[in-house]
């Protein structure tokens, strides 16, 4: 369970985050939802550490993190896996290599032991083959899939994800939902996500945070979001619904513009092709049947 | 420019708190080593030999003079690679090709959130980054210098004999003569100097790039102009110092 108390982060004259508290309980995952611009990103980057709060506190289990002893933060930094929106995989390493990165660097294990766990987790996360790829070599949704095996190897305790389906197709952006949420269940790890996307909502979300502004404007489940009558969260929703529905009819019709283009030609072939009451002309008895070579080469193997 | 110079006093101490393992150190320290210093060969090597060659045909030219023994042209070139052109104008160089792929390299790993990522997991990022560039620097420039101290007098040789300038024996004489060891001692000083310069500056503007490609860009140009403009002041400095 992650507690956090009073967050507060100012950068210049802009207060990012203005007094932000919640708790984000374990094997669930709990999503900061908001616009951009509203401190999602940052307050994650506070509760990891990577950004320092102005005020306030962050509790991992019961533990102090922010300004506690160096060696106590990195102890719990140790139980941390991240996944990055542009998943921060290590260019000039494979994924296998980028999977065992954080074994090597922070466990006792040997080589064998190693990959063992390396070959697990790609497994896990359906890669199993992509080994001694290159990062510059594999898809964005792989990408993503390769952090999340990065994050889970050590066996993390918490696992934080910045916009995890972001930049990526519906339906890959649905899958990688999933299996946060799976490896959230069967690992019982506390997730943290932060997201714009309603569609995460709905599919993943156990318990929501919604952030306006730098504040935390409301916080429940997925099944009361619905219901609720704060003002800008339902704007939110309704401008997410209008985005979502015109990537819906966008989608459609890019759809109706490639069959369209599909059929095209097949319709100019058939207006090429002789009438069908032309008869037509005479074909050359072929002893070895119709697989054998024709003069015009369509069957030659 | 002071609170540059603050920051990066600041950012050399964060190299030397909570380091990783030596085992772990010392793996990226060979593989940075073989980075600086196989891959600057070849550019050192050409620099030095022509650096070598045109030294000694404008020393040649220059010293028409009857009563100067033609010696003295190899002597010249001796003095003038081993105690300014191998050392700094290879470091100058270098500045330009480590420099930027240090500057470059650490500024797209910020951008692309790669240092977070070893941040997240616990892992001082200066540390485990920098610290092995700049000991594979302090270990290989040195090398690197008296490969260029020993293909400049060599160019100077092919340079002067080929064109007929001086005799192969004369150069001998004059490369041999009134040899100070101390002068060697005093560029491989710099050549230290110069590489703690060059990668401890060039990794400080790239660890902090912030925003986009184009702050990239501008973190490894500013890498070099640094490192530039820190190597002329660090030799004035050591050449006032100790000579």
């Amino acid at each position: 369970m992650i507690e956090i108390h009073n967050i507060h982060k100012t950068f210049g004259d802009k207060k990012v985050l203005d007094g932000v508290s919640g708790v984000f309980e374990t094997g669930k995952t709990n999503l900061l939802l908001g616009a951009s611009g509203t401190g999602k990103s940052v307050l994650l980057k506070c509760i990891v550490g990577l950004i320092k709060p102005d005020l306030g506190s962050v509790t991992f289990d019961g533990t102090y993190f922010t300004n506690n002893k160096l060696d106590i933060r990195q102890e719990i930094r140790r139980k941390i896996g991240m996944l990055f929106q542009g998943s921060a995989l290590f260019d000039s390493m494979t994924v296998e290599q980028n999977v065992e990165f954080p074994l090597k660097m922070l466990t006792d294990m040997n080589k064998d032991e190693r990959m063992e766990r390396v070959n697990f987790c790609l497994k896990r996360v359906g890669l199993e083959g992509a080994n001694k790829k290159m990062p510059s070599e594999i898809s964005g949704g792989m990408k993503k899939r390769v952090g999340i095996a990065r994050a889970i190897a050590p066996n993390c305790t918490y696992l934080f994800c910045d916009e995890p389906n972001s930049g990526l197709d519906p339906q890959t952006a649905l899958k990688i939902d999933e299996l946060i949420k799976e490896i959230t269940e069967e690992y019982n790890i506390t997730t943290i996500i932060v997201t714009h996307d309603m569609n995460s909502v709905i599919e993943i979300g156990d318990k929501i945070f919604f952030l306006y502004e730098g504040k935390k404007l409301w916080e429940g489940t997925r099944d009361e979001i619905m219901d609720t009558d704060i003002k800008e969260l339902n704007d939110f929703i309704f401008a997410n619904r209008l985005m979502r529905d015109a990537k819906k009819v966008e989608e459609e019709e890019r759809e109706e513009e490639e069959e369209r283009l599909h059929h095209q030609p097949a319709a100019q072939e058939n207006n090429m092709a002789p009438p069908a009451d032309t008869p037509n002309e005479p074909q050359p008895q072929n002893p070895e049947g119709p697989a054998a070579t024709t003069q015009t080469g369509q069957n030659q193997v | 420019m002071l609170q540059s110079f603050g920051k990066y006093l600041l950012f050399l101490q964060s190299l030397f708190i909570r380091k990783e393992s030596t085992k772990i150190l010392f793996g990226r320290t060979i593989d940075e080593a073989i980075l600086i210093g196989i891959n600057s060969i070849f550019i050192v090597a050409i620099v030095s030999t022509f650096i070598g060659a045109v030294t000694c045909v404008q020393v040649a030219y220059n010293l028409d003079n009857a009563f100067i023994p033609r010696s003295t042209i190899g002597f010249m070139v001796r003095e003038m690679t081993i105690l300014e052109l191998a050392p700094t104008i290879t470091s100058i160089v270098l500045a330009g090709k480590v420099g930027s792929s240090i500057a470059g390299g650490l500024g797209t790993m910020q951008i692309t959130e790669q240092v977070d990522a070893l941040e997240v997991m616990g892992i001082n990022s200066a540390s485990y980054l920098v610290l092995p560039k700049v000991v594979a620097a302090i270990m290989v420039f040195p090398m690197l210098v008296i490969l260029s101290m020993f293909l400049s007098i060599l160019g100077g040789y092919l340079a002067g004999t080929i064109s007929g300038e001086l005799t192969p024996q004369e150069y001998i004489t004059g490369i041999r003569d009134g040899f100070i060891p101390y002068n060697i001692t005093f560029a491989l000083i710099k050549s230290v100097v110069f590489a703690f310069l060059i990668s401890s500056i060039s990794s400080f503007r790239g660890y902090n790039t912030r925003g986009g490609a184009l702050e990239v860009g501008a973190a490894s140009t500013s890498a070099v102009t640094s490192s530039v403009i820190a190597i002329l002041i660090g030799d004035f400095v050591l050449a006032y110092v100790l000579l």
